[in-house]
């Protein structure tokens, strides 16, 4: 345990950047695959902080966490990307916008 | 020493390419960027003494989920056109806000995390350890885990599905 | 009969109610004689009554059910018959009785006979009601029955705005004072317990002592009532305009009977008014006053029902001016005659407006002498019992009435001085009439002269104007005897004389045109004055400014409902409120997104700034 170890508060800087970015990426975005895509982003942040308090901590916890979200974000992958496919066939774009109305 | 500065390249990676995977308009390329923040993150992982935990990442991420995005977008067939879409629908116009809003919640993040001290210990936490508290304390969550999975199972089978039996019947009709 | 005088306010209400159930279904002969002789049988009852009272002399009171009884409260639909009743009730049936006689040639081109004989029944029946109810509750009924009729005859050709307006404002200015009055019985009921007339006054007597303030602030408040129902100032605006209605109806509501029910109801409460001298002596001025008010205003008119209209404002302010003094018999018995002249100056008018297709300007006529001689006797008869000439009707009740006035200590002399200018106007402005409508040239050719059923009616009441001064009324048991004294005898000389002077006057001006007044009439003073008189002294204009054009103004304001904005904001507010938040379901998934992050936001600042604990 000398000082020279990496400092738990860059970890969380990385995580809170990637986070972040990850948002941006959701609110801007329109293209179903891309707010996808930055919704694994910032799963993956979480899961960095996580890992990295276990690390702190030196228990496992952090690491059976990190395997919870991966499990979250395989179902919610799967489950959309399947749903891509279905507005994509519906609606004929992948626009979030055009498909704002809720039907049956 | 050597893992400080091997977790500073692996940190500037990851954000600069998920920035970039924020931004591309072809969704191939961003997907490639995706993964390529992934692995460094796999990388910080094993830097902070998880191995397992990046082997996982690097599997399970960058490899199953990216994957199925890939299959996704080729099944899709973009293509020329879709980028175009992207790049209209990228205009800085829309970035103000929702920037804003990204950059305040950034600062609040900060500031919490602004008083948290410490190192992180190297020692690796080792499979063997994660495992047991899986099954030891953590068992109903694998439980709930498992179910979440088989739910995501038979939802996107459900999906996929009906998506192909009516591309069939539009084949079928079309001929 | 004296056990069954409810008859003759009966006969009427039910000839009106089958007029007004029958009255389209009925041939027009019969309609007309189902309303005379409906009134014609209560005359003969009333006539009947007088011939036994005058040999007997006997109270009658007949009860006939408790109308309502709340605690303790139990007015009775009950008669008080005496005097005083006899005389209100053969005005009321004699000349009512004459009246619509008249009425049924005047009104035979009349698509609405049959409504018309309704009201006019109806009207007969409730002011019967009003002078034999034995309380003050009936009373009150009767009051407002007749203030209905009223309304609904001076609005009788509804088809003209104008008329339903006239109504409109009778109705109105009479229920101000109505409302007063209503004050008054409430006070006098919870003073004494009772609103029977006799035992009230009884009662008044052993509880007040002559000065109290309550039976002041009582005796003011029926005045208003009287006032109001009497066309006296200050609320005597709406009588010149309840001359919209038929001619018939302004002889018998607006001259003969409803108008004096303000005299009568001062003088059946006489006994209250003695405890209380103040309101004598406010009775006694408002008289004076609209008296010479009403003359003066009466002067400049050139509607002939205008000119009446204020002579019987005058008239009654003559009335008034009677009870005011003391002078309680002399009061009624003018009430009698004037019944008589006015409604025979009334129905000549009728008449002539009836033979000159309604026209109402005075100067417009004239020389109509030779070619009505029916109307002109009447208007003869009437106009010298108006101005109150010796030896008819008129000169003996309006004699007594100042010499009474006269007697009168501190007051006395000056109320006597201005009654006689009073009758010098009277005197005046009747023969102006006189003069202008029959003598000098003709400009309109009337296309016949009466028929039987008006020159009957109005022979009867010249002969009524001329002999009515020789009736002795049987009202001496009724009210309190004045003390028989009788004044110097220049003073009587004094007012004997006074209207024939007003008559010479007339006869200089109008007649050969001695005396030229158009000098006079044409330099500026005497223009804006005779305007400021025209248009009756500016009272109405100040009445409009003072009180309609301010409630007009408020109801102006509250129509946008200003209360109502209140809750109209709460509305806006939850719309306004609705629209933002269904603005917020746009189904825009990007929105949602920003929306969550803001929460986001919100929340970690709050999770941030809480003290540590507050959170577990």
């Amino acid at each position: 345990m000398d000082g020279l170890n990496i400092p738990l508060n860059h970890i969380l800087l990385v995580s809170s950047l990637l986070f972040a970015i990850g948002m941006l990426g959701l609110m801007i975005r329109r293209n179903i695959i891309f707010i996808l895509m930055s919704l694994e982003v910032m799963l993956n942040a979480a899961a960095l902080a996580f890992v990295a308090a276990g690390a702190h901590w030196e228990q496992p916890d952090g690491q059976v966490v990190f395997m919870l979200i991966l499990t979250v974000a395989a179902a919610e992958v799967a489950v959309g990307l399947g749903l891509v496919l279905q507005v994509q066939k519906r609606f004929k774009t992948l626009d979030m916008d055009h498909a704002n109305r809720m039907q049956g | 020493m050597l893992e400080i500065v091997f977790f500073y390249i692996a940190a500037t990676v990851a954000l600069i390419a998920t920035v970039m995977a924020m931004t591309r308009a072809n969704a191939i390329h961003a997907l490639i960027y995706l993964i390529v923040s992934l692995l460094a993150v796999a990388v910080i992982f094993f830097l902070i003494g998880a191995p397992f935990a990046a082997a996982l990442e690097i599997v399970i991420y960058a490899g199953a989920i990216m994957v199925l995005f890939v299959f996704v977008i080729m099944m899709l067939n973009l293509g020329e056109k879709g980028d175009k879409q992207e790049r209209q629908w990228l205009k800085p116009g829309i970035w103000a806000g929702p920037a804003i809003l990204s950059v305040i919640l950034l600062v609040e993040l900060l500031i919490v995390i602004g008083d948290v001290n410490g190192p992180v210990s190297v020692s690796a936490v080792s499979a063997k350890e994660v495992g047991l508290s899986l099954f030891g304390p953590y068992v109903l969550a694998v439980e709930i885990a498992a179910m979440l999975l088989l739910a995501g199972l038979v939802g996107s089978f459900h999906l996929g599905r009906r998506y192909l039996e009516r591309d069939h019947i539009e084949k079928g009709s079309s001929q | 009969m004296s056990e069954t005088i409810w008859v003759i306010p009966l006969i009427p209400l039910l000839s009106s109610v089958m007029l007004m159930l029958f009255g389209s279904r009925l041939k027009i002969t019969h309609i007309g004689f189902l309303g005379v002789a409906s009134v014609g049988i209560s005359a003969l009852l009333t006539l009947v009554l007088a011939v036994e009272f005058m040999q007997n002399q006997q109270i009658i009171q007949e009860s006939l059910w408790t109308w309502m009884e709340v605690a303790g409260f139990a007015p009775g639909i009950s008669f008080y018959f005496d005097g005083l009743t006899l005389v209100m009730m053969s005005v009321i049936t004699g000349v009512g009785f004459l009246i619509h006689l008249f009425s049924t040639e005047f009104m035979e081109k009349d698509p609405s006979y049959a409504r018309y004989f309704a009201y006019l029944n109806m009207f007969v029946a409730a002011m019967l009601v009003l002078v034999m109810a034995d309380n003050l509750l009936l009373l009150y009924l009767g009051w407002e029955g007749v203030g209905v009729c009223s309304y609904l005859l001076v609005g009788f050709w509804y088809q003209h705005n104008a008329n339903g307006q006239a109504a409109r404002k009778a109705f109105i200015v009479t229920r101000i004072g109505d409302t007063a009055m209503a004050l008054g019985l409430l006070l006098l009921f919870t003073e004494l317990g009772t609103l029977d007339i006799q035992a009230m006054v009884g009662a008044a007597n052993q509880t007040w002592q002559i000065g109290d303030s309550i039976p002041l602030i009582a005796c003011l408040l029926i005045i208003c009532g009287a006032v109001g129902k009497s066309a006296q100032l200050p609320l005597h605006t709406w009588l010149p305009d309840a001359m919209a209605g038929p001619t018939p109806v302004s002889a018998l509501i607006h001259a003969a009977t409803m108008v004096t029910a303000g005299v009568y109801l001062i003088a059946r409460t006489h006994g209250l008014f003695l405890l209380a001298p103040t309101a004598m002596t406010v009775v006694a001025v408002i008289g004076i006053a609209t008296s010479l008010m009403a003359a003066f205003t009466a002067l400049m008119q050139t509607d002939i029902k205008r000119i009446l209209a204020y002579s019987t404002i005058s008239q009654i302010g003559y009335m008034f001016l009677a009870l005011g003094v003391g002078a309680w018999s002399a009061g009624i018995f003018h009430l009698m005659t004037h019944a008589f002249f006015k409604a025979l100056l009334f129905l000549g008018s009728g008449a002539i407006i009836h033979c000159l297709h309604h026209e109402h300007n005075i100067f417009k006529m004239g020389g109509l002498r030779t070619r009505m001689p029916v109307t002109f006797w009447s208007f003869m008869i009437g106009s010298a019992a108006l101005a109150a000439l010796p030896m008819t009707s008129g000169f003996f009740s309006k004699d007594q009435i100042l010499l009474q006035a006269y007697q009168l200590p501190d007051l006395g002399p000056g109320l006597w001085m201005a009654g006689l200018l009073g009758a010098l106007l009277t005197a005046i402005y009747s023969f102006r009439l006189v003069f202008v409508v029959f003598f000098g040239e003709a400009n309109t050719e009337p296309d016949k002269d009466t028929g039987w059923r008006m020159a009957v009616p109005l022979s009867v009441l010249c002969f009524l104007a001329m002999i009515g001064g020789y009736f002795m009324i049987p009202v001496a048991e009724v009210f309190p005897a004045s003390d028989g004294s009788h004044p110097a005898h220049w003073v009587e000389y004094v007012s004997i004389s006074v209207p024939l002077v007003g008559l010479l006057v007339a006869y200089l001006v109008f007649f050969n045109r001695r005396l030229n007044i158009d000098g006079l009439a044409n330099s500026t003073v005497g223009k804006s004055l005779g305007n400021f008189w025209l248009s009756g002294w500016g009272i109405d204009w100040l009445y409009d400014h003072l009180f309609v054009r301010p409630y007009y103004g408020l109801a102006n304001l509250l129509k946008s409902e200003p209360v109502d904005g209140i809750y109209g904001l709460i509305v806006a507010l939850n719309q306004t409120f609705n629209h933002w938040l269904s603005a917020a379901q746009s189904g825009r998934m990007r929105w949602y997104l920003a929306s969550m992050v803001a929460g986001l936001i919100i929340l970690i600042t709050l999770a941030a700034n809480l003290p540590t604990g507050v959170l577990q």
